[in-house]
């Protein structure tokens, strides 16, 4: 076997596939959150944020094809990893009492493909417009497409919102054991840092919770309008 | 005092078993557990029963041959080996459940009895090194920084027993594994088969079909040696750079 399907095949080699995917995936996550957070500063530079996506052309497709590859791979090694796991585990015991697994680390299959399931629905939602076809015709008055208005009018719509938000803490809780959970995989984990890594993912998935809740909470209680 | 005992029962490896309801009493607070299993064992003698098999040696927390998960913890409530578990533990009139180690890779051989040679098999990959026997060389010729020998005599403390693979939801051989080659590539004398160890151990580890880590820390938790969870990391590195290393070479 070549040196490359070797390591693919290993269990650490497959798990550092996880590992970096969940990497670019989340640095998906933040770089996306801080675009939609120009929502609080005006109509304006997030409706020149979208026009300058879209813009983009080809490009944008090589970011999309490239986050989609990045996400089949992560679920793809995940279930393969999965499988094994249930099969080492044999014969179940009578009794278990977990020590240390927190709830966010033995909900990570459920909380990540819940995620999954959102994001098929925000795609049909906010990048098709496929739920709501009106936004298609929403254009500002520079004859953008406005997203603004967009976020204003899906949020306004309880079941999407409540959707969302849960949805968002979802993910939040599947960053929670994820972010600590890849340094340790990447091997960038110690006695000294640690601490460091398991804190920071846990407050770093609050932020991200915060950060994207934050937007049709202003909708529905009128901050934003 | 007494016990309610719920204790694993199987005749052979190919026999199914099954949770058997055993009374344990006039157990003195003071006996260790295994004890408190010779006290049951003698009782069911007597009356003409097969007694309880189940696995045990140093009985002093060095060997690492006893094993039980009791009340599905293995090593049980006290954070060391089973023969340093003590009954003043427990409540008199406790039920207690006492089930082998379970996972696909340890099958059990009879009662509380589990083959853990898959373990050996790892170690016989590489969890060694090779040196001239004979006259020793002068200590001071292979100079250990302090932090390293520290790192590795933490990570020697492993006695291997399998509590790792027991309490891991994915029966995972990772901490094992990673206190292994984490010993011995902080040292010097590690370093000539430090590549070839880090991969031949872990394919090994893959081949007996231990799960893999997905970072709930179970196994530190249960670990009567006190292994930390960063031998994990440290593996992992290892084991990426030994195949960076070999591909390359």
């Amino acid at each position: 076997m070549n040196p490359i399907s070797s390591y693919l095949s290993s269990s650490i080699g497959r798990k550092w596939i996880v590992a970096l995917t969940g990497l670019g995936l989340f640095g998906f996550v933040v770089g996306h959150m801080i675009g939609n957070l120009q929502v609080f500063i005006g109509p304006e530079p997030l409706n020149r944020y979208g026009h300058f996506l879209q813009g983009l052309g080809e490009l944008l497709w090589v970011v999309r094809l490239g986050l989609l590859a990045m996400l089949v791979a992560h679920v793809v090694f995940t279930i393969k990893l999965r499988l094994e796991n249930r099969a080492a585990r044999g014969t179940p015991y009578a009794v278990t009492t977990r020590r240390a697994a927190t709830l966010p680390a033995r909900m990570m299959a459920l909380s990540g493909l819940m995620v999954l399931c959102f994001i098929v629905f925000h795609l049909l939602h906010f990048t098709a417009q496929k739920i709501d076809p009106s936004f298609l015709a929403l254009h500002d008055d520079k004859g953008r497409h406005d997203v603004y208005r967009m976020m204003i009018l899906g949020f306004q719509s309880k079941a999407a919102s409540g959707f969302y938000v849960v949805a968002v803490g979802l993910l939040a809780m599947h960053l929670n054991h994820g972010i600590g959970s890849l340094f340790q995989t990447l091997g960038l984990n110690s006695a000294k840092v640690r601490p460091l890594w398991e804190k920071g993912g846990v407050a770093f998935s609050w932020l991200i919770f915060l950060g994207y809740a934050s937007i049709p909470v202003a909708v529905l209680t009128g901050v934003l309008k | 005092m007494n016990l309610h005992l719920k204790v694993w029962r199987q005749k052979d490896a190919k026999s199914a078993g099954k949770l058997a309801d055993i009374e344990a009493r006039n157990i003195p607070e003071d006996a260790s557990f295994l004890e408190m299993l010779d006290i049951v064992n003698d009782d069911l003698t007597g009356k003409g029963e097969e007694p309880i098999a189940f696995d045990h040696d140093c009985r002093e927390g060095i060997c690492g041959t006893c094993s039980l998960s009791i009340n599905g913890v293995p090593h049980g409530p006290s954070e060391t080996t089973t023969c340093q578990l003590y009954m003043r533990k427990f409540k008199d009139g406790e039920t207690i459940h006492v089930e082998p180690f379970r996972a696909k890779t340890f099958p059990v051989v009879r009662d509380l009895i589990v083959d853990r040679s898959a373990f050996d098999r790892i170690q016989q990959a590489g969890g060694f090194i090779t040196a001239r026997t004979g006259s020793a060389q002068d200590a001071n010729c292979l100079p250990v920084p302090k932090v390293a020998a520290d790192a590795a005599m933490e990570a020697a403390a492993c006695i291997g027993c399998g509590a790792c693979v027991a309490a891991c939801p994915n029966a995972s051989a990772m901490l094992f594994v990673g206190a292994k080659v984490s010993h011995l590539a902080l040292l010097p004398q590690g370093q000539a088969e430090r590549t070839s160890r880090a991969l031949k151990m872990v394919r090994t580890m893959d081949e007996e079909g231990f799960g893999n880590c997905s970072n709930y820390l179970e196994c530190e938790a249960v670990c009567p040696a006190d292994i930390p969870a960063s031998v994990i990391a440290r593996l992992n590195r290892e084991y990426t750079v030994a195949a960076v290393k070999d591909g390359v070479a």
